[in-house]
């Protein structure tokens, strides 16, 4: 039995086990410390607490110092003030100091509004400022996904924890000393030369304004007003499941329709759906899965398994960064993000009677590096992006407060056809697990002949970090391996690596809880309740579809009639798969 | 895919002295430690090395030489100057001492003069506080060292 110690805080008796902190034990009792750099990711298992800002400070009788919260243990018979005037006053100090080196330009900071360091102090109730001091230049980072403004960076160091404990990228360190320091990629070059991967995981704890998204919001407003273009726009599958929240909806709300409507209201000449591009990847992947299996099972030594899923732009950084002598084993088939570009400009725009370049894509995603990878060389015609620009769901959000909308009020809409057709199995690509329930959905019934009796494995679910199951093929069982979070997906190249892999095809998700946990979503704050409710509503979607096979798409069935032949035709290939490069740093010897 | 080069003879030489600590990433400051004593300084195709070999990020590596004053990035001296601060030297003048020789060699702490002949550090107690403020030229120490001495330490490296 765990033992239980007795305390006073704030005059409250409060027991709690041996180790408990300060910070927990005042929760107990309904007292919340103000924290800063304090991070606390429940399910994932990290507690982020260096004790470093010291805005969580307390008296405890008979210490000459106050003590941080965060990382202070209870003791027996310790007497604790949370709010008397040394802490009140040691707290407000701490926070001028910290404002002493913050640029003043929250009028126009991305982040005002959603600010921790905003918040606190207006918590703590700064009024004047007392202190005036050097002040931090740093020049502002500009990367196709992520915008680093350090100059308003305060060092709470959450980034750093989630780059390198949770993502293992190591793309970001505490560089120099003292007043120097600062978080840096290595030898303080722009994050565009380093080994980030975009998953925006950085972006999604950073306290301040030193990590935000690339906003593409203005470009977007530019072109919805420009009448020689016709603008089309593409809905990832997790948007719709926290989209809400946003405007004060419970997490795990769908908002499909009134997401269509808003599109419309904005002026997009058509809403249409990746859902479909997502039916459309399982086409080519779940082939490609096939013929790879058969080819093994036939007995040909040369043929690479396990497949790995490709369609999560921040994990194909990733191997490309750290693992690039795997990068033939990912399936070739691009995200579904990129396969809807080129379908649209390539076969809708004809079907349209308009030209390519007047016609511009636009996606809302859930993910930074969807940014990243619109602009990739390989994804361009001439120049002309596939897809034009993506915007996060956070800037799908504003761009709608901006346009006065009352989103609760908004009538339930549909998306337009043919790309706006999806089944069951493309919206589920949104969360962990999804990709690759929706790829043996078809994968069985094309390789066995049969119809499915139940569509739903349940075994592939769930929100571990890691997690494997075997799927009968009618006699053939099938080992599939799921990992998210870029640290889980590490252990699982690893063992590929080292020969101890027996899975035959792996599905990974960059983001901790996949795309519904995107870089670009709402603001979780690490509270993994609120991603199984976002992931519970993306199987309802599914399960309220008359159609929950890609392979059923009729919209599908007929774009392959019509214009691409069969999955993996020549002309597949050329639209919908991509190939991978080596980015590791080259040690040349001379 | 970005490219750095580096002889084969220095790649050996580092890839020796991380095994030496069996590849160990906790081992870093010793491996960055060892790999200045060979190579003088640590410039990044070095930190880039280590970083493979003890499988840690180059953004670590880079964090850790830039938070420790005795790693240096850039060439020292053929004469490294070093000019204790410590407690003691410091309340005997060791900084007159320092702003002395970067006065006559005009150059900055950390920074080596154009013909790599000196190179000004800092640094912090070598033990030998009854000697204070103290210089160390190399392997070289002098002790009890005034303002007034600065011109004929140089002098004696300068031939």
């Amino acid at each position: 039995m765990e033992k239980m110690i007795k305390l006073t805080i704030d005059n409250k008796l409060v027991e709690v086990p041996e180790g408990t902190t300060i910070l927990d034990a005042a929760k107990q009792i309904g007292v919340e410390i103000p924290t800063l750099c304090y991070m606390h990711l429940g399910d994932m298992g990290i507690e982020h607490k260096p004790g470093g800002c010291r805005i969580c400070v307390v008296e405890v009788e008979g210490r000459r110092n106050l003590a941080p919260s965060c990382n202070s243990k209870c003791a027996e018979g310790m007497v604790v003030n949370t709010h008397n005037m040394r802490v009140l006053n040691a707290r407000k100090t701490v926070m001028e100091l910290m404002l002493s080196d913050h640029p003043f330009d929250c009028l126009v900071c991305a982040k005002s509004g959603n600010c921790d360091l905003q918040s606190i102090a207006i918590k703590l109730g700064v009024r004047e400022l007392h202190y005036k001091g050097e002040q931090s230049t740093y020049k502002v980072d500009y990367s196709p996904s992520i915008i680093r403004d350090m100059d308003k960076c305060i060092m709470c160091r959450r980034c750093e924890t989630m780059c390198n404990d949770i993502q293992t990228v190591g793309a970001l360190s505490a560089v120099n000393r003292g007043f120097e320091s600062v978080v840096a990629p290595a030898f303080e070059m722009d994050l565009e030369k380093s080994t980030c991967t975009y998953c925006g995981q950085c972006v999604a704890v950073c306290p301040t304004g030193a990590l935000t998204e690339k906003d593409h919001t203005n470009q977007l407003i530019r072109d919805l007003a420009d009448p020689k273009k016709t603008v089309v726009v593409q809905t990832a599958p997790a948007v719709r499941a926290a989209l809400g929240e946003e405007f004060g909806m419970e997490p795990g709300t769908l908002v499909t329709g009134k997401m269509v409507s808003a599109l419309r209201q904005l002026g997009f000449n058509s809403v249409f759906d990746t859902d479909f591009a997502a039916d459309l990847t399982i086409m080519e992947e779940g082939t490609e899965l096939l013929d790879r299996l058969k080819k093994h099972l036939e007995g040909d030594k040369d043929v690479k398994l396990p497949i790995l899923t490709s369609c999560c732009p921040a994990w194909v950084n990733f191997f490309e960064h750290h693992f690039p002598d795997m990068k033939d084993i990912p399936s070739t088939a691009r995200s579904p993000q990129q396969m809807f570009g080129p379908i649209a400009k390539n076969y809708l725009a004809k079907q349209m009677g308009i030209n390519r370049e007047d016609m511009i894509v636009v996606s809302i995603m859930p993910c930074l590096a969807k940014k990243y990878e619109c602009q990739r060389d390989e994804f361009k015609v001439d120049g002309d992006p596939d897809v034009n620009y993506s915007i996060s769901t956070r800037e799908l959000a504003n761009l709608i407060k901006q346009a006065n909308m009352d989103f609760l009020g908004l009538p339930e809409d549909e998306f337009d056809n043919p790309m706006g057709e999806s089944t069951g199995a493309g919206v589920i690509f949104g969360t962990t697990g999804g990709v690759i329930e929706a790829a043996a959905r078809t994968a069985y019934e094309v390789y066995t002949g049969k119809t499915l009796k139940t569509v739903d494995f349940k075994a592939l679910r769930g929100m571990e970090g890691i997690r494997s199951a075997t799927v009968d093929f009618d006699g053939l069982p099938i080992n599939i391996g799921i990992a998210h979070g870029l640290g889980n997906a590490r252990k699982l190249l690893e063992d590929i690596r080292d020969g101890k892999s027996q899975y035959h095809a792996i599905e990974i998700m960059a983001c901790p809880g996949g795309c519904i946990g995107g870089g670009g979503q709402p603001l979780h704050h690490g509270d993994s309740s609120i991603l199984k409710k976002r992931a519970a509503a993306l199987y309802r979607e599914d399960e309220g579809k008359a159609i929950r096979k890609s392979h059923e798409n009729p919209y599908i069935i007929k774009l392959y009639e019509e214009f691409l032949g069969k999955p993996c035709s020549e002309l597949s290939h050329k639209l919908l798969h991509t190939h991978y490069f080596d980015k590791s740093t080259d040690i040349e010897i001379e | 895919m970005a490219k750095i080069k580096l002889a084969k003879s220095k790649v050996d030489k580092l890839v020796e002295i991380c095994k030496s600590f069996d590849n160990e990433g906790s081992e870093l400051i010793n491996v960055l430690h060892k790999a200045q004593q060979t190579f003088g300084y640590l410039p990044a195709e070095v930190q880039e090395i280590i970083a493979r070999e003890l499988n840690v990020s180059v953004a670590h590596v880079y964090g850790v030489v830039t938070f420790y004053s005795f790693f240096s990035m850039v060439p020292k001296g053929e004469f490294p100057i070093s000019i204790c601060m410590g407690t003691a030297c410091y309340v005997r003048g060791g900084e007159k001492v320092l702003e002395e020789f970067k006065r006559q060699l005009n150059v900055p702490v950390g920074e080596t003069t154009d013909d790599g002949k000196f190179s000004i550090s800092c640094l912090r107690c070598v033990g030998a506080c009854g000697l204070a403020p103290v210089v160390t030229v190399g392997e070289r120490v002098y002790g009890r060292v005034s303002v007034g001495d600065v011109a004929d330490i140089i002098k004696e490296y300068q031939q």
